[in-house]
């Protein structure tokens, strides 16, 4: 496979060694020339010297016959370009970008960038699963409109004594799997919620409100 | 109108004062507030210090419902995803973004974002002067209607309460 990374960072770098010492065909573009020169003295003459937001130089690194374009500098605005650009002017079939703020993944997937790697959003959600607060924790985002979403359920939620069939989840959401006394279970339309049960589910992100009303009590703010 | 403008340089400064000047409704938003200096001393609407390219910031200098949504920053990139945010995120109708690399005002001329390329303008301006005809590449292009659906408030709303 071609991969074309894009941004010399740590990430960028790490990324090309991997890839290239696992068998695929990398070019890493980096603007910085001292930069990219000091990565072409470590991994070989690979880097390309070049802004990977600009048109021609995409084209010069190859752009048109990549399988896959990676975006991971540190500036989001650069990584959206990157991959609009490989993708509508390239016909790139797989780009990935990396994205610092969350609340920019929405627009991300909107327009057309394939994966997003969002390190802030999985720092955040490994931080979540350590504090015992009643919320949902978002354990993983599944494809482009799905999360995995966790709930610890409290004497306070409705979901304590129904069934599944009883709590009548919203379209788009269902219940994945339930951890009780630390042992993962499957779950039927019959299985009796109960108190102290960790509960997996996955849904759309317009689901969550329900999802959080069902299993943790309270609707929150919009 | 409602103008909204990112970027206070010479040109943002200049288009600021003089729409403002001429009755409309003017917000203007830059990094630096330094940057304000550039407006004149007559100037009516509102200066927001805050970065374009961040929705949240856009929403708090009040960039909703605004008519016209220009991007004048010194950077491609961030005029274009200001510009994308304006669209797709606030529902503006009329987006403009200065893209200086003629490749990439190309292609997001094609995306539905109008572009502007100082590169393309100046150079055909010249050309004019010397009595020679324009370049192949039009230095302004009108965004495009676009086919997709926009970003679904209620998702990205949720997103902003995670």
């Amino acid at each position: 496979m071609f991969v074309l990374v894009v941004g010399g960072g740590k990430v960028g770098y790490y990324l090309t060694r991997e890839l290239s010492a696992s068998g695929h065909e990398v070019v890493l573009m980096e603007k910085d020339r001292g930069r990219a020169n000091q990565i072409a003295d470590e991994i070989g003459s690979i880097v390309v010297a070049k802004d990977g937001c600009e048109g021609s130089s995409l084209a010069d690194a190859g752009a048109n016959r990549a399988d896959v374009v990676a975006a991971v500098t540190g500036d989001d605005e650069d990584n959206l370009v990157i991959c609009q650009m490989a993708k509508h002017h390239f016909a790139v079939p797989k780009t990935i970008a990396r994205v610092n703020n969350p609340k920019n993944e929405p627009l991300f997937k909107h327009l057309g960038v394939d994966e997003l790697i969002s390190p802030t959003r999985m720092i955040l959600g490994s931080i979540e699963q350590d504090i015992p607060v009643h919320e949902l924790l978002h354990l993983a985002p599944l494809s482009h409109e799905f999360e995995l979403v966790e709930a610890q359920l409290t004497a306070d939620s409705p979901a304590v004594g129904r069934t599944l069939l009883q709590l009548q989840l919203p379209d788009g959401c269902s219940v994945v799997a339930v951890v009780r006394d630390e042992v993962a279970q499957s779950v039927g339309p019959d299985t009796i919620f109960m108190v102290g049960d960790k509960v997996i589910a996955t849904g759309r992100a317009e689901c969550e409100p329900a999802l959080h009303g069902m299993l943790i009590g309270t609707i929150p703010d919009a | 109108m409602k103008v909204v403008i990112i970027g206070c340089g010479r040109v943002g400064g200049l288009l600021a004062g003089s729409l403002d000047a001429s009755g409309h409704d003017v917000v203007i938003m830059d990094l630096l507030t330094r940057a304000f200096d550039r407006l004149p001393a007559t100037f009516g609407g509102e200066a927001v210090r805050g970065d374009g390219s961040d929705e949240d910031a856009l929403r708090r200098a009040g960039a909703d419902g605004a008519d016209v949504f220009l991007a004048l920053t010194e950077g491609d990139n961030r005029n274009i995803m200001a510009a994308q945010l304006a669209r797709e995120a606030l529902g503006i109708g009329m987006v403009y973004a200065k893209i200086n690399d003629p490749m990439r005002a190309e292609a997001y001329a094609e995306l539905g974002i109008g572009t502007i390329c100082r590169t393309t303008l100046i150079a055909d301006v010249l050309r004019g002067a010397m009595g020679l005809p324009e370049g192949n590449e039009p230095s302004v292009r009108p965004g495009a209607q676009h086919d997709h659906e926009p970003i679904r408030a209620g998702a990205t709303a949720g997103r902003g309460e995670d």
